[in-house]
Order: structure tokens, then sequence, then C-alpha cells
């Protein structure tokens, strides 16, 4: 896809994402929208993956062990394909198969996660399986940065250097805030990039938002051998509506109907942008 | 093999589930054994000299290695990972629940040295609740052998089932108790060893022997004790034990874990729903144990046949 279009698809990811946390009167806003670009590339282009078949053997894999930003990952699925757009209100409402944190049960989830710092050692040890049985697919983990804080991530990152997996790229979602505050100011995990490489990781930092940079830096993930890949993107907390941006405040809050309309608002106006740009 | 060398034939579960593991091998080719640097005192490390391809250390990191065993799984590998009780179900406990439990994974945890005969090391490592904490995951299935012969069926049971099983294994050489003919193993089913009809004498693990031991001292007394061997203590044989129950109308529980969240209250859930009676619980009082050597400590705090026998004894007076 032509960055044009995946601007627009991120777009339609974030209106997801917003209309699920409203549908849900509860629910993480903030790193759902600063992720949005990397959740559309990553199904829109990047993973080898297919909607109609989601449990094929050979499919590349995702793990979201930020689990909490599951709209983020939820709207991506939808809009790929593999369940109505229409479902995304629903989320974590009682009976609705969209569960507040990511579940196997639901179509195009590859594991269940949300207790910060275990997706990523679910997610090596699918890289390890590849590798077990010479077989191709490639394995993909989304962390927050505040998540870094988890000692099991350092365990996890320790394993899969160790192992050599390159079948294994962690993104980490450095967006500067977790609950209680900056995350330099709560207990910070900087320097995020020397901390990977240290673990022997090949590291690339990179805009979040930034389609070029995500797409360059995938690329060069594949070409790199004998160790996992971490992508490092620096990121805005709320990216794309106005009043939720950079915001601590946004991180795990649902917006009313006002402000429900007010983000809708934004999120029209990119999208007419975007197609004026074209 | 004659009756006197049954009788001295004594074989660690630790020992018993390395060698089901590497007998496995063969027939199970997507099994894959993981340990947190412990091969040598879990005995994977008879699977990883045969198989080391399949073996895989990684290093004294437990949650991550649980994580990592719930990705194999969800890749179609039948992972088996191995530590020490106390940090198997005790330090990876929220792993096991969110990470394997709660999806359902196909995911074998084998955890050894449990209970105070791992001896010497002291309490720091002698787990007594891992029992309690593998029973209250959805899903999960506990299993506790009591000798060599029951720990290599429940591994290859564990193998043939689909879905998230915890077997306990000891540190401790323990007598072969099932070495018979008829034995047969199944996920869920207890076995009568021993009928009686006064008390019934509900046990795992090493305590069954005590149970046996104990039960011939009553004999002589002429109290005829009925003992029952339960490995699956989840999903327990519910119908066995108030089968029993009915029968002696007195139940004591012997285990070697603490009389909290184990066997016993899992027997006493089971009577309370259908035949209540009088049951007294053996097992470690709400106590940490101590350093000493595996023996000492089982006399000490009454797990052996003779403490076993002297609970009953004050229970039926």
């Amino acid at each position: 896809m032509k960055n044009i279009e995946l601007q627009k698809m991120a777009n339609e990811v974030r209106k997801g994402i917003v209309t699920a946390v409203h549908g849900a009167k509860a629910g993480h806003p903030g790193g759902s929208l600063s992720a949005a670009d990397m959740f559309t590339f990553l199904y829109f282009e990047e993973m080898n993956i297919d909607p109609a078949d989601p449990h094929r053997e050979d499919r590349d894999r995702f793990v979201l062990s930020k689990g909490h930003t599951a709209p983020g990952l939820y709207s991506a699925l939808a809009n790929r394909g593999y369940f109505p757009v229409e479902d995304l209100p629903t989320l974590r409402h009682l009976g609705s198969y969209l569960q507040g944190h990511p579940c196997m049960h639901i179509p195009g989830v590859d594991m269940s996660s949300g207790s910060l710092g275990q997706g990523i050692s679910a997610a090596a040890g699918m890289a390890l399986g590849a590798k077990l049985d010479g077989r191709t697919f490639r394995v993909y983990t989304l962390l927050g940065d505040g998540e870094l804080e988890e000692g099991q991530v350092w365990e996890a990152a320790m394993f899969a250097g160790h192992r050599k997996l390159d079948n294994f790229c962690v993104i980490v979602d450095n967006n500067n805030l977790q609950i209680d505050g900056p995350i330099t100011e709560v207990c910070s995990p900087y320097p995020i990039d020397k901390k990977f490489e240290a673990f022997n990781f090949h590291v690339i930092n990179i805009d979040a938002h930034d389609f070029d940079q995500i797409r360059a830096a995938f690329a060069e993930a594949r070409t790199v051998k004998g160790m996992p890949t971490c992508i490092v993107m620096h990121s805005l907390k709320g990216k794309g509506v106005s009043f939720m941006e950079n915001s601590v405040d946004w991180h795990g809050k649902a917006p009313n109907d006002e402000e429900y309309a007010i983000a809708m608002a934004d999120l029209e106006k990119i999208g007419r942008q975007l197609e004026n740009a074209e | 093999m004659t009756v006197e060398e049954k009788i001295v034939k004594k074989i660690a579960t630790r020992e018993s589930y390395g060698n089901a593991l590497k007998e496995l091998a063969e027939e199970f080719p997507d099994l894959v054994v993981l340990d947190a640097d412990l091969a040598a005192a879990t005995k994977t490390s008879i699977f990883k000299k045969a198989y080391p391809d399949r073996h895989i250390d990684c290093g004294i990191a437990e949650s991550n290695m649980v994580g990592v065993a719930a990705g194999l799984a969800t890749v179609g590998k039948i992972p088996f990972v191995s530590s020490f009780a106390m940090f198997a179900a005790g330090r990876a406990f929220e792993q096991v629940r969110n990470s394997v439990g709660y999806p359902h994974l196909n995911v074998k945890i084998g955890a050894t040295h449990a209970g105070i005969s791992v001896g010497e090391d002291g309490a720091s490592h002698q787990c007594n609740e891992d029992l309690a904490l593998m029973r209250t995951i959805p899903g999960m299935v506990v299993m506790c052998p009591s000798d060599d012969v029951e720990a290599r069926a429940a591994v290859r049971a564990a193998l043939e089932y689909k879905g998230p099983v915890y077997l306990r294994f000891g540190r401790a050489a323990v007598p072969v108790i099932n070495d018979r003919p008829d034995y047969h193993f199944e996920i869920g089913k207890g076995s009568v060893v021993k009928e009686g009809n006064d008390v019934t004498i509900v046990a795992t693990g090493i305590c069954v022997d005590s149970a046996l031991g104990a039960a011939a001292m009553l004999e002589a007394e002429g109290i005829s004790a009925e003992v029952i061997n339960i490995c699956t203590i989840k999903p327990l044989d519910e119908e066995l034990i108030v089968k029993s129950a009915k029968k002696t109308g007195r139940v004591v529980t012997a285990e070697e874990h603490s009389v909290i969240g184990g066997l016993g209250s899992a027997v006493c859930d089971a009577l309370c729903k259908s035949y209540p009676v009088p049951v007294c619980k053996i097992g470690m009082q709400d106590v940490f144990g101590e350093s000493g050597s595996a023996a000492a400590l089982i006399e000490k705090y009454g797990l052996d046949a003779k403490g076993v026998y002297k609970t009953v004894k004050g229970f039926l007076s």
C-alpha cells in the first residue's frame, strides 16, 4: 500500500479505537492511538496473514504485550476483515467476544495478553518454535515504554538475544507517558535503545507516525541475521485526537458523548485533509 | 522380583519424570522440555542428554520460561516446563494463570522438589502451597504421583491430554508401591489401595506409602482403615471418596502440603456437597518447614506411617 492509503487506513483505525472505547465507556485510547500507525502497517503491509484463515499455520504472529491497548488491535483486525467493524462498540460489554484485554478466542488474536511483561515471553516462544522446526514465519510483539519496567521483559530480551531469534521483532511504543505520569518521573526505563543493544538486539529508532520510516525499519529487520530486532518507535500518545494528544489523562479513560463528537470531528478533518492531499 | 526386593526398591519421582520424558520423546515428536538452570536437579538432564536440541535451558528466569512455553504451545509444541515447585507454581504463578491457564494452552508444568522432603535446603525451597495455588486455576489438571510407576504413568497421561497440567514430583527416593500387573492410570481416577471399614485415609504423593504403613499398624489393633490413593487432585475422584465415606463415616486426609487448599481441602469440598462426615487433615499445619534430612522432617511433621497412625488413632478416639 502507498503511504497515503496507509495514512487513510490508520485514520479509520483511529476512528474505530475512539468508537470502541466510547462504546465501552472504559478502556485505553491514548496508547491505542499512539500505536495506530504501527497496527495499520503490521496488518495491512508487513505481516503474512489471511483474515479468512486466522489460524493458518504459516502465518506471521503478533502478540500485543501492552494488552491494554486492545482497542487499537481490535480496530486494526476489524478493518482488516477479521470481524465486523460494527462490533467494536461492544468492547468490554458482558457477552461480547471483544474482551477488555486480548483473548485468543477473538479472530486474529494470536495470544491472550494484558498482564504486562508476559506477551514478549510468549512471542519469544513462538519465534523459538519456528526456529526449532525450520519454519519461516516471523513474530512481532508490541510493548509499552512503561511496560519496560516489568522485570520479565528483560528476562525475555535476554532469552531472545541469547537464542539469536532473528525471526523476532520487538516494537516499543515510546510515547513517554504511563498511568502515573511521564516515564522519566515514575521509574525511567531510558536509555531504551542502549538497553536492548546490551541484550544483543539490533535496534532501530524511528518516528512512529512516519510510514517511510516504519517501512524501512521492517525491511531492515528482515535483513538482520543472528539477532532479534527492536524497533523503538517515538510516538505521540493520543495521536490524532486534539484533546488526547500527549495527555496522561487519556491513558485509560473513555470519552463522553460530547468528547466523542469532538474526537470524531478531529479524525474526520484529518480524513478530509488526506483526501485533498491525494 | 522377590517380595523383599520390592520393598527396598526406591526411586525419587523427579527421576521418574526425567526417565519418562526420555522414554516418551520418540512417540511424541512435539514434546520439548524447558528448564531454568536446574536440569541436573529436576532430572530433565536425562532427556537433555538424549535430545539436546529439544531441551531449552531458559536460565534462572522462571517467569519468562513459562511464557516461552505458552508461545511454543501456540505453535504446536508440547512443552514441559521444569523447575522446583517453589518457582514453577510460586514465583511464576501469575504467568501460569494468565499465559497458560487463561488461554488453556497445552503446557505441562513438571514441578520437582515439592514439599518438606526437599530436606536440607530448608523452608525457602520447601513448597507446601503449590497444590492450593494450581487448583485455583480454571481448567488446570493437578497431579501428585505417589511413586515411580505412577509418576511415569502421569507423564504419559499429561502428554496424551490436551490442556494445561501441573505435575508434582519429589526430591527424595520413595518406595515403589504401584508395581502390580493390574495397575491402571487415568486422569481424575483415584484407587482404593487397601480396603477397610472403620476409617478412610485419603492420601497423595509420598503420604500414600505412609497411609499404607499406618493402616497396617491400625490393623494390628483391630482398626480397619481404607486407604485411597489420589494422584489427580483436580479433577478429584469425588465419587470414590464419597462412596468410601459412606462406608466408614470418617475421613482422614494425608499430604505433604499445607492443610490449607490442598488435597484435604479438595476432599472437604467434595464431602460437603453430598455426604458431610468428620474430616481430619494431616499435612503442614499452617507452618513453614525447616532444614533437616527428608526422613527427619517427615517424621517431625507427622507425615510418616507412625505420624499418620497416631493422628488417625487420636481422631477415632
